[in-house]
């Protein structure tokens, strides 16, 4: 990771100039120099791009931070008509918002075809990450200090240590300080004072990250003459004992991670299943178009990102009661033209409803056409949580976490506190008393199944943040539904949430010892004895209604 | 889409029949065996459409031999099977010259039998595992040395990579390449804990775990890359999960073998910035024959948006070489034709020359690409002119004795060691 040969060298040249910000600003020096130095990154190979970045920090210009995070970026853009240099709000909108790379200045704005971009490569990208990140790291956002810091650490040479020896006395922020700490103490490893080792280990041995015990771990490996890469004997324990409680923690922090992933996968299942759970488990439903009904919620997503193209993060929240809806209206003309004949005649109501998967996975085909579909990720929920050192969350998967257990939430209290819920489990438990009551049965049987297709939609729309939006979608995730209605107990929503949240963890614990594939097919294995010894799940459904089935 | 290509292939049967009783000795017919529906369809039709247009400009230039080629086009709708029932239909009741088709390996080899008995001529356009070379085929795709081989050469040299993950999705040709890939690393002296080996079933989807697996390898200090074989679908999840756990291509680079142009325009490809494509041809590459064959693409299709792709390359190579085999044989007569090929030689899209060899596979040029924002390619590396397509891999140890020659061993596996040729259908 280290590139001491040119991002030194270049670092030592343009660190004098860094410094000279402050002192020359008001001089705003040269800019008919930096429009030209610019200017040359239209026609430039990509290595001398990095040199025409170089050159263009040297200027100290005010404006060379936010130019060089947008070629980093790739939001660097020139107008066709007269080769000038914008800088792009956001990269890849149309019609694109432009700034001027001198003032910084909203400069109008200009449709995405009349820009050519300036491109860059994985090397060039290297080489300024490391370069803004030092301008970054007078940032007032201590966030972007602290991402700042972190890439330093990728490349630690003297200048940048410089740089965070000068900033350590008036950091704010104690996570920022913490991995300028950290910094320093790498750093300091290799020196020669044995006391000052000796006090690094003690500040790295409270660190997790991979990058300081593998630079820990190095202290006690030998030279190829047999000798000890680290001379003094007390550094060498002190550095064992680091690695040996970083190794500790880390395996920590692991299984919790382990755990989360487990439940974000769990998470996943338990939300595909609960339509399933309210349709199979309350009504007695197979619906084959389970899945079918998911892709739908999935596609309207990517409708709604369509019709409101500027506002992607919102979206996702206008798909949610929209996918709700279009699933719903589609389950409900499902039971009433086709279903609602076949009441107790189970292998015909199989056969009708996977027909109707079919015509429904047709019917997107001929309208979305037969290719995947691109859903865009909001920008609030792509990247992850960093906890520590050793620990990151994402942060899709987290809030599908979250959302499933809003869902969950949602359904119980629909299902126990309200008038629809009252109607639903009495029309379950028993038809005929229902219906002696005074209540529609019809209708309800009608609503139950436009809310367990609705919710199926609303798990389309959480599907489309982590797969593939395509005709086929529903078919992958069908199967899996059934399992975790089957082995939570047909007509439990908490045997759902049990039993979805288990095969997750079991799934998550299996995979880093059996791999993806055997993993799954453990699982399976396992089902297929629990439900040998245990025929109606988990949580079986007690009472009349349980023993009719 | 099916009820199209049923359309399609109406017409056709029609046109048979027509031409039948008025011009029947003026057409060669040109069969064309890619799937039209199914799960293939996505990638598939776009080649049948490739050679439409081919068929359609070679007619217009007056057709081959004096008379007008005609395509003959079946639907064996993803179905492996079905492959070999169309073939055969192909070959024994059209009587076409020429087959173009297949893409996946299992279509292939379950055409493969059917060639042979028939003794007919298939073009098969698309990278593949290698170790096989058929009298019956002509492989215009890249063998593993064409395409996986330089691809990790490039990222060892020019990238400083010394830790390897090979990921790929649990079927033959991931398989077959990664065994072809660790022997080949073993050699250059990669030692086996620096390797990691996973597979994932098709359209995985929760990469979570691996994701954290790869971090995990690649944070052990040395510059690591990942060399994936992942198919088609469950790329997508998998580099969103590569940017959401924040593994950028400068720090971990994946280098892909399927994933091209026609896959990213259906995708965001924000995650996949910097990631590397190897592949013998991109959209991308500037030259006078590339811009034209992309505007006659655009034309023929009706659709400016339209991206272009290494296997429709493949398929414009194999007809151009194939037409001038049948020149330089004046005949359409399989026999003549291939004895014809071998030496032939015909320009690539992107600059340099395709040459048939006499193992039926061609010369091609290699190139490794990273993924720009706008869903094309960055070329960043190119083979010093062309890499010949090995059929049998030199690294694998039972096949490095073998070698395929149709033009003076007559053979397509003959043991170099025990001097002995296994027939066709060696294993």
């Amino acid at each position: 990771m280290k590139q001491p040969g040119s991002g030194g060298r270049w670092l030592r040249v343009l660190l004098p100039a860094l410094w000279s910000i402050g002192h020359v600003y008001a001089q705003a020096p040269g800019d008919t120099a930096f429009l030209s130095t610019l200017g040359e990154l239209r026609e430039a190979t990509y290595s001398d791009k990095a040199a025409i970045a170089e050159r263009l920090s040297q200027t100290g210009h005010r404006s060379v931070r936010a130019v060089l995070t947008a070629l980093m970026e790739d939001r660097l853009s020139y107008r066709n008509s007269d080769q000038k240099i914008f800088i792009v709000q956001t990269a890849d909108e149309d019609p694109a918002r432009l700034i001027d790379p001198l003032t910084l200045k909203s400069a109008g704005s200009a449709p995405a075809d009349s820009l050519t971009k300036i491109g860059t490569n994985n090397s060039l990208r290297h080489t300024l990450r490391t370069v803004v990140a030092h301008f970054s790291l007078s940032s007032p956002d201590a966030a972007v200090r602290l991402e700042a810091v972190r890439d330093m650490l990728q490349s630690l040479d003297e200048p940048t240590l410089d740089l965070l020896r000068k900033r350590l006395p008036v950091e704010t922020n104690g996570a920022v300080k913490r991995e300028i700490q950290t910094g320093l103490a790498l750093a300091t490893l290799d020196g020669t004072d044995a006391k000052a080792r000796l006090e690094a280990v003690a500040t790295l041995s409270r660190r997790v990250s991979q990058d300081v015990r593998n630079r820990l771990a190095l202290l006690l490996d030998k030279s190829p003459d047999g000798s000890f890469t680290e001379p003094d004997e007390k550094v060498r324990r002190a550095a064992a004992a680091a690695v040996a409680s970083i190794d500790e923690w880390r395996g920590f922090y692991s299984g919790i991670e382990t755990l989360f992933f487990g439940l974000s996968l769990g998470s996943v299942l338990v939300l595909i299943a609960f339509g399933l759970a309210i349709t199979f488990g309350v009504m007695g439903v197979i619906n084959m178009a389970h899945g079918e009904l998911m892709m739908l919620g999935a596609y309207t997503t990517y409708v709604v990102q369509m019709i409101m193209p500027g506002h992607i993060g919102l979206s996702i929240l206008v798909a949610i009661p929209a996918a709700f809806v279009v699933a719903g209206l589609v389950g409900v003309a499902m039971e009433r033209t086709i279903i609602q004949h076949l009441y107790g005649r189970p292998l015909e109501t199989l056969l009708a409803t996977f027909g109707v998967s079919l015509v429904l996975q047709q019917a997107v085909r001929s309208i979305f056409s037969a290719q995947n579909r691109s859903v865009i990720t909001p920008e609030w929920m792509s990247g992850s949580l960093q906890l520590n050192g050793a620990l990151a969350i994402t942060y899709n998967r987290l809030y599908t976490v979250i959302f499933t257990l809003i869902v969950f939430a949602i359904l119980l209290v629909v299902l126990k506190r309200t008038r629809i819920g009252l109607d639903i489990r009495a029309v379950s438990q028993n038809r005929a008393m229902a219906k002696a009551m005074g209540i529609r049965t019809e209708w309800v049987d009608a609503m139950t199944f436009g809310l367990g297709s609705g919710i199926a939609g609303v798990a389309g729309v959480a599907l489309s943040q982590l797969t593939n939006v395509g005709p086929n979608l529903g078919q992958s995730y069908i199967i899996d539904s059934f399992l975790v209605v089957v082995f939570g107990g047909v007509g439990n929503l908490w045997g759902a949430l049990i039993g979805g949240m288990s095969m997750g963890i079991t799934n998550k614990l299996l995979e880093p010892y059996a791999g993806a594939v055997l993993a799954k097919i453990l699982v399976l294995v396992g089902l297929i004895l629990f439900i040998q010894t245990r025929p109606r799940g988990l949580f079986p459904q007690a009472g009349r209604a349980g023993e009719d089935k | 889409m099916k009820s199209k290509s049923i359309f399609m292939t109406g017409l056709l049967v029609a046109g048979i029949g027509f031409s039948n009783v008025a011009a029947a000795q003026d057409t060669i017919k040109v069969g064309v065996l890619h799937s039209l529906s199914g799960t293939m369809a996505i990638s598939e039709t776009t080649l049948k459409d490739t050679i439409l247009m081919m068929i359609d400009a070679q007619n217009k230039k007056g057709g081959l031999l004096g008379k007008k080629l005609q395509p003959v086009v079946v639907d064996p709708a993803s179905n492996w099977p079905l492959f070999a029932e169309k073939a055969a239909q192909l070959l024994e009741k059209d009587k076409v010259a020429v087959v173009f088709g297949c893409w996946t390996s299992v279509s292939r080899k379950s055409v493969l039998p059917v060639f042979e008995k028939d003794n007919g001529l298939l073009f098969y356009p698309v990278q593949y595992e290698g170790e096989e070379s058929s009298k019956n085929v002509i492989y215009t795709g890249a063998a593993p040395n064409q395409q996986a081989i330089p691809a990790v050469d490039y990222l060892m040299k020019e990238v400083g990579v010394k830790r390897w993950v090979l990921e790929g999705t649990d079927y033959v040709y991931p398989r077959t390449t990664n065994k072809i890939l660790e022997a080949y690393l073993h050699l250059k002296g990669v030692k086996p804990e620096d390797i990691s080996i996973n597979y994932t079933p098709f359209g995985f989807s929760d990469w979570q775990t691996r994701v954290a697996a790869i971090k995990k390898f690649g944070s052990a200090g040395k510059k690591t890359a990942v060399v994936s074989t992942i198919n088609g679908d469950a790329n997508v999840p998998f580099y969103k999960e590569l940017g959401n756990q924040k593994i950028s291509a400068e720090q971990i680079p994946v280098v892909a073998f399927s994933v091209g142009e026609e896959e990213l325009s259906g995708l965001d490809t924000k995650p996949l910035l910097g990631h590397l494509a190897a592949w013998n041809y991109f959209e991308s590459i500037n030259t006078p024959a590339n811009k034209a064959f992309i505007n006659q693409w655009h034309t023929f299709i009706k659709n400016p948006k339209r991206t272009t792709n290494d296997p429709m390359e493949a398929h414009y190579i194999g007809f151009n070489l194939w037409v001038k085999a049948v020149e330089k044989a004046k005949s359409t007569d399989v026999e003549k034709v291939l004895a014809a090929l071998p030496g032939l030689e015909t320009p690539n899209l992107t600059g340099g020359t395709a040459k048939v060899l006499p193992n039926h596979h061609i010369t091609k040029p290699v190139y490794i690409g990273e993924v720009k924002g706008d869903g094309q390619f960055n070329v960043v590396w190119k083979s010093a002119g062309e890499v010949p397509g090995d059929a049998w891999s030199d690294y694998l140890p039972g096949s490095k004795d073998i070698e395929a020659d149709w033009v003076t061993l007559k053979c397509g596996n003959y043991n170099k060691v025990t001097k002995k040729c296994s027939g066709q259908n060696f294993k």
